[in-house]
């Protein structure tokens, strides 16, 4: 049998993946990379997965969420919780075996967030959907703020709005979750990545990812084929959920203390302009500008102080020259050659 | 209700009064009706869009649903497929009582469409398109889809061969990895006919599939309409303005206007029914 | 009961900047049909100006505010002028990325230009209070004022939109872009007007906002922004009277959330309520319900 096109893409995509890994950890075991562009890896991988994450809801869904940050902060504080519980209460010893099973039920509380986020606003279109999640992001870090939890011998204890549990503190309203042991790999970080792809590209040429993408398309035109829209939205919406939960996990356990601040408002937008420049839908662009975008800023040091005006800057111009219809019809001329020529072979077998 | 006083009713209402065209295949006039609708109507503000709508479409029959410009003709698609909620009346679809229903529902009874304004998935295939008209054909949950488990190849190689087929009927299987957004406007027509059809219907709904259409394209959507009816044993129900179409091919016909039916019957009636002329025929010039 | 009263006045007040904000912002959204996040900084921008103006130039509180619409209405024409024009045929989320930059370009020079410390607005709105139940109950004069300022704002925005050619372009252009344009309308200079007073409104906003609460920092405006964007939707995007309502149920809530349930809750409450209000009204309280066509 022949090979798809895509199954074709997919392994060289894969293949690219898999090769940057190990040029970054040559790199990273020979000494050659800058200290600040190591500090930056998991970061980097963390970013990845958030984007082609959000990918799934912006571009393959078709839902504007303005707050997959509160996906990635209920990951980041189960994954510091559970690992501290798993060393206390479990005397789990190996670390890789904590890290999994925190960024596990980092996924798995991100999922349910998802789903109870998911009924209520997968009901509402558009705009409405928008503000709505950016609602629920905000609210996330608002509850994340009132959280105490404490671990007192291998117990975990909570409360609300009251900072006096017995035992040592793991969450401390807002001065955020203590992390026991940073656990982060950036080997970790890249299985992630490569899991996330598998998931993310298994389900877009699956039953399920079609029906997904039907949604995006023609929402009436999809419900008159007999396929549950909400359903499908919320399938990809809370995928997206779980996999945010995940990177969210591994993202808090690469520091010492994980604040709410870090999951604002801001960081959802961040991500969802990787999205946006990687090219809406296209999972493989999330990738691309959510590495550049993430070092970015770091290569933009000896701007200092002019460092964000300049990226707000960049941002602008980027946005109206991809949209300026001249440049686009000059950008097709480069890229699209191939394809019109195959689509007038095909147009031409038609007639 | 009587059994007698029953067969009277549905062959009141029943538009075809005798099998005429030697291209039906016998059918069953007193079987359950594909579609049964009953003072079927419809208000927005105050304001009747479709008004006590009567009919009844039996197995494989070819039905026209004609009328001027704003008639309400699209609207009664709505109804039927439960894009709109009724807010009288009661439609039947294999027998069974449709009401508190939503589109996805309806369509799993077996009432499939196309759109006026075409509605393709366009950034998808061709086969893609097709593939989702079988989605509840397919059974392999998400898991299934993500870990490539056997049931994933298996299914997908058996829509893939379904969906070609199913294309074959308007000879685009060779289309069937171009982008649905792309095609030419009669071949989306086509494909949206595909499409529905893919759902495995009892009664397909189609939403003026000639419009936009050259004289030639329409001749054989003609001979193709007959073909997936006489093919698939579905009941099929048009909209359109071609009045050649109509009256070449429906075996009944019913003339809406300001949201109420005015006529019913065969070609022949339709055409010497003084309302429509009036109402519709004579201000019609072309067609 | 006194203090009930005191919360709800206090709630009604900060709801009135709200709901200028949201003014400006439903005017903007119901004829540009696009997320502008950098309406809030905007605002932002309006009270760095004043707090100059009155600062450093010392000049009356008056003519400072006339000072920030001045330059806010300026500015609104030429943040649509650059960069939201050119994208009037590109995608929505397109439009939206642009307004993020746009926002952190502002937030960034602000932080250039006045330094991260926070600036304490100065008092230019008070003259005097009233006392009521024995001095229990303290009405400011800023609160006065900010109330007034609204309704003056609501009903001439509404005699504009209805009575006014102008305003009637404006009408025109939110319902059908395509349509206005062939009536001879001037849509581009129709956008630029709504933006032109949604900014001089946010630039009121910005000098109520920081009466209220003076501290004054480049961050200052991006939050109000968001809930004033959330009472748009709140009252129904599009709709004046909306805009209103939802601006001053939005600022009750708050306070009353803030005093009798929690004070880190505040904002968590807003947004719930907002959710709640959306799952039963999905247009919002007075927002029109749109059909799509089949």
């Amino acid at each position: 049998m022949k090979l798809k096109k895509s199954t074709v893409n997919n392994i060289i995509a894969y293949g690219l993946v898999i090769v940057a890994f190990i040029v970054c950890q040559l790199s990273l075991n020979a000494g050659t990379m800058s200290r600040s562009l190591k500090g930056q890896m998991i970061p980097i991988c963390v970013y990845i997965v958030m984007a082609v994450s959000l990918n799934l809801v912006v571009g393959i869904s078709g839902e504007l969420s303005l707050g997959h940050a509160g996906f990635m902060s209920v990951g980041a504080y189960s994954g510091a919780i559970i690992s501290a519980w798993l060393l206390e209460g479990l005397h789990i010893e190996s670390a890789i075996v904590r890290l999994i099973l925190s960024m596990l039920s980092g996924g798995v509380f991100a999922g349910l967030a998802g789903v109870l986020i998911g009924v209520p606003v997968l009901r509402l279109r558009g705009d409405y959907l928008a503000i709505v999640t950016l609602a629920f992001g905000e609210i996330i870090r608002s509850v994340m703020n009132c959280l105490y939890f404490s671990i007192d011998s291998g117990r975990l204890h909570v409360s609300f709005n009251n900072p006096s549990l017995p035992g040592k503190l793991l969450v401390n309203g807002p001065a955020g979750a203590k992390v026991v042991e940073k656990l982060a790999t950036f080997p970790m970080g890249f299985a992630l990545i490569l899991f996330t792809l598998f998931v993310v590209l298994n389900m877009i040429n699956s039953r399920s990812g079609r029906a997904i993408m039907a949604t995006r398309d023609n929402r009436i035109a999809a419900e008159a084929m007999g396929i549950n829209v909400t359903k499908y939205k919320m399938m990809a919406f809370v995928t997206a959920a779980v996999l945010a939960g995940m990177a969210g996990a591994l993202y808090g356990l690469s520091f010492s203390t994980v604040d709410p601040a870090k999951f604002k408002f801001d960081t959802s937008i961040l991500v969802l302009v990787f999205v946006v420049l990687g090219g809406i839908g296209n999972i493989w662009g999330s990738i691309i500008a959510a590495t550049l975008l993430t070092v970015l800023p770091e290569l933009l040091r000896a701007f200092s102080d002019y460092r964000m005006l300049v990226y707000a800057i960049v941002l602008i111009l980027v946005m109206l020259a991809t949209n300026n219809p001249i440049i686009r019809s000059l950008f097709d001329r480069l890229v699209r050659p191939r394809r019109t020529a195959s689509n007038t072979q095909r147009g031409g077998a038609s007639e | 209700m009587s059994e007698n006083t029953r067969k009277k009713r549905m062959l009141d209402t029943k538009m075809v009064p005798a099998p005429s065209h030697g291209i039906i295949p016998e059918r069953d006039y007193y079987s359950t009706p594909v579609l049964e609708a009953r003072h079927l109507g419809i208000e927005f503000g105050g304001l009747k869009a479709v008004d006590d709508f009567n009919l009844i479409i039996g197995k494989t029959e070819i039905a026209g649903l004609i009328g001027p410009n704003g008639a309400g003709k699209t609207t009664v698609f709505n109804l039927l497929t439960k894009v709109y909620q009724p807010t009288m009346g009661t439609i039947m679809v294999n027998g069974k009582d449709t009401a508190g229903m939503n589109t996805v529902q309806a369509n799993k009874l077996g009432i499939a469409r196309t759109f006026q304004n075409i509605r393709l998935f366009d950034n998808m295939t061709v086969e893609d398109n097709v593939r989702i008209g079988l989605h509840n054909q397919v059974k392999y949950g998400m898991f299934t889809g993500i870990f490539r488990l056997p049931a994933y190849w298996k299914q997908e190689k058996a829509q893939h061969e379904k969906a070609l087929e199913l294309l074959s009927i308007f000879d685009m299987q060779d289309l069937a990895g171009a982008q649905a957004g792309s095609l030419p406007y009669g071949a989306q027509r086509r494909l949206e006919i595909v499409r529905a059809l893919a759902t495995n219907p009892s009664l397909l709904l189609l939403d003026e599939p000639a419009a936009g259409m050259n004289p030639h394209e329409t001749e054989e959507l003609m001979r193709n309409i007959i073909k997936i009816r006489d093919q698939f044993q579905i009941a099929i129900m048009l909209i359109e303005h071609d009045m050649n179409l109509v009256m070449g091919i429906c075996e009944g016909i019913c003339v809406l206007n300001y949201g109420r039916i005015i006529a019913k019957g065969t070609a022949d009636e339709i055409q010497a029914n003084p309302t429509v002329i009036e109402a519709y025929l004579g201000k019609k010039k072309e067609g | 009961m006194v203090s009930f009263l005191r919360f709800l006045i206090n709630g009604i007040s900060l709801g009135s900047v709200y709901a200028i904000i949201a003014l400006g912002y439903t005017m903007v959204y119901g004829i540009a049909k696009m997320l502008n996040f950098a309406h809030g900084d905007v605002i932002m921008v309006g009270a760095y100006i004043a707090f100059c103006a009155i600062s450093y130039l010392a000049l009356p509180p008056l003519v400072a505010i006339l000072c920030a619409m001045a330059v806010c209405t300026v500015l609104g024409i030429i943040i649509e002028g650059l960069a939201y024009r050119p994208l009037r045929q590109a995608s929505k989320l397109a439009v939206l990325i642009t307004a993020i930059g746009v926002s952190y370009l502002l937030q960034n020079s602000a932080l250039l230009i006045w330094s991260p410390n926070p600036k304490v607005f100065p008092t230019v709105l008070d003259f005097g209070s009233i006392r009521l139940f024995g001095g229990d109950l303290v009405i400011t004069s800023q609160a006065i004022i900010t109330i007034v300022a609204n309704i003056i704002i609501m009903l001439g925005l509404t005699a504009f939109t209805g009575k006014t050619k102008m305003g009637k372009a404006m009408r025109a252009v939110s319902e059908d872009k395509g349509a206005a344009e062939l009536m001879g309308i001037n849509v581009n200079r129709t956008i630029s007007v709504t933006f032109a007073i949604g900014s001089a409104l946010a630039a009121i906003a910005g000098v109520l906002l920081c009466s209220a609460y003076p501290t004054l920092q480049p961050t200052t405006g991006s939050m109000p922004g968001i809930k004033a964007f959330t009472a748009a939707v709140f009252g129904g995007i599009g709709s004046i009277p909306g805009a209103m309502i939802g601006g001053l149920l939005l600022g009750i809530i708050e306070i009353l959330g803030k005093a009798y349930i929690s004070t880190e809750l505040g904002d968590a409450i807003v947004f719930a309520v907002l959710i709640v209000v959306l799952l039963f009204k999905p247009a919002g309280l007075l927002g029109k319900p749109m059909r799509e066509k089949v």
